[in-house]
């Protein structure tokens, strides 16, 4: 049995929120900037560069690299031998939220119909996974709801096959456009149910880039939707171009005979994620 | 990449000589307005009820912008997705708004509704929040106090970077763009 102190947990999560509003990702910046080099139209290439000198700033300044620090998504993995102690770990982890985001745009509204403001970012999205042992990993991300309102799930019979499944891919990316804010990051969900396919889809978000899915045939898969969807040519912020996308990834689970759920939550040019271990 | 000076507020003249993927530096006042702004605008206009400042011949750029740090004047301000806007834009431009700023596509009515009332849409670049708010000089609430960051403001930019999308003759930088290099996988 191993305990930790919610207020722990509250610390780390609070800073890791803070570091990664003007930070963005180490393997992410190395994508862009490889990405800028490979993209082959000239007003492409400058919307490259522009997102490349904005990460750069807002690191410098401390300052948020988008506006939209949209809603914070925590997902925690815990091993089952920890207990939390000192207080309830869902009011330590809204706590940090709502620390984390008092200098930040505040873009949670209580109810979806009435939509008055929460005024201070929370309640946060919280996915928890149990598993052996006692570390607990915790990912969060704030994902700004330009990419997340082109995002898309649907329930296909087994006979679409891998080919519909693409194509399901590729029409998201091309319905989405430039509204998603690209060059984005595709997050694709593989079977389980309507709820688990979409959790899925996020779980690819958090996968660093420059590692592909562990099984074969989906990194195959992985590498052929990317080329696909690049050659759409809707490029750079949608103005044309060779880069839209720097990545898919796919997440999958086992699923019912019946179904091929497939879910693709897109990411936008500022991924704002951090990982932290306890 | 040669960029068109343009100077803020926008007239007839001015905004259909704009061509749809024109790099353009805006000087000037722009309006900013998101989506409960435009609800109660066109609901003003609906109700034939008194708007709370003059839209003619403004230019509004789709923004919610971050609080301002300690001593800046605005925080990160980068565009909203215009879309969203498309249901509250023919009243608008019925008012006179002769521009508007955002990102993603517009729905064909509206792209339609830009060559009836001779208006331009361009696009700031998405994820660049930071870099555009060195280029706001001044920024104050005039309407909607109690929306926070979907409050109406006031700005004046200097050499403010957008791109032309849609322009007053049918010109689609977006289309044009894809259609240049869309190729087989």
């Amino acid at each position: 049995m191993r305990e930790i102190p919610v207020s722990r947990v509250q610390t780390a999560v609070e800073e890791a929120l803070a570091q990664s509003v003007s930070q963005l990702p180490a393997d992410y910046l190395q994508a862009l900037k490889a990405a800028q080099q490979q993209e082959r139209s000239p007003v492409g290439q400058s919307i490259l560069l522009m997102l490349q000198d904005n990460a750069a700033y807002a690191q410098a300044e401390g300052i948020p690299t988008c506006q939209d620090t949209g809603m914070a998504v925590l997902s925690l993995t815990v091993g089952q031998e920890v207990h939390f102690s000192g207080g309830a770990l869902a009011e330590a982890l809204h706590t940090a939220v709502r620390n984390a985001y008092h200098p930040l745009r505040k873009s949670v509204v209580a109810d979806p119909i009435q939509r008055t403001n929460t005024g201070d970012n929370t309640p946060p999205i919280i996915h928890y996974l149990l598993v052996p042992g006692d570390q607990v990993q915790i990912t969060v991300m704030m994902k700004g709801f330009g990419a997340e309102l082109m995002s898309r799930l649907q329930m296909f019979p087994p006979s679409v096959g891998v080919a519909g499944v693409k194509q399901f891919v590729l029409e998201t990316v091309e319905k989405a456009g430039p509204n998603a804010c690209p060059p984005i990051i595709v997050g694709v969900g593989l079977g389980s149910s309507f709820d688990g396919v979409a959790a899925l889809a996020k779980k690819a978000l958090m996968r660093p880039l420059g590692q592909p899915n562990p099984q074969p045939h989906l990194a195959q898969l992985e590498a052929e939707w990317l080329a696909a969807i690049n050659a759409l040519g809707i490029g750079p912020q949608g103005f044309g171009g060779t880069v839209t996308a720097l990545a898919v990834h796919i997440e999958s689970y086992p699923t019912h005979i019946a179904a091929l759920p497939v879910a693709v939550n897109l990411n936008c040019s500022a991924p704002r994620r951090a990982t932290i271990t306890l | 990449m040669s960029e068109k000076q343009i100077s803020l507020p926008l007239d007839e003249a001015t905004a259909v000589a704009l061509k749809a993927g024109q790099m353009v530096r805006l000087h000037g006042r722009l309006l900013t307005a998101r989506d409960a702004a435009h609800k109660r605008l066109v609901t003003a206009l609906q109700n034939d009820e008194p708007l709370p400042i003059s839209l003619a011949g403004q230019v509004i750029y789709y923004v919610g912008p971050a609080p301002a740090p300690p001593g800046q004047v605005i925080g990160p301000a980068g565009p909203t997705t215009s879309g969203r806007m498309d249901p509250y834009t023919l009243p608008l431009l019925q008012a006179g708004v002769r521009g508007f700023i955002g990102k993603g596509y517009r729905a064909a009515e509206i792209k339609q509704a830009l060559l009836q009332y001779r208006a331009v849409y361009m696009a700031a670049v998405g994820g660049a929040a930071a870099l555009l708010a060195r280029y706001i000089t001044h920024s104050r609430v005039i309407a909607y106090d109690d929306l926070g960051t979907e409050a109406m403001r006031e700005l004046v930019v200097a050499d403010f970077p957008v791109i032309v999308v849609n322009d007053c003759a049918g010109g689609d930088a977006y289309a044009a763009g894809r259609a240049q290099y869309e190729r087989e996988a």
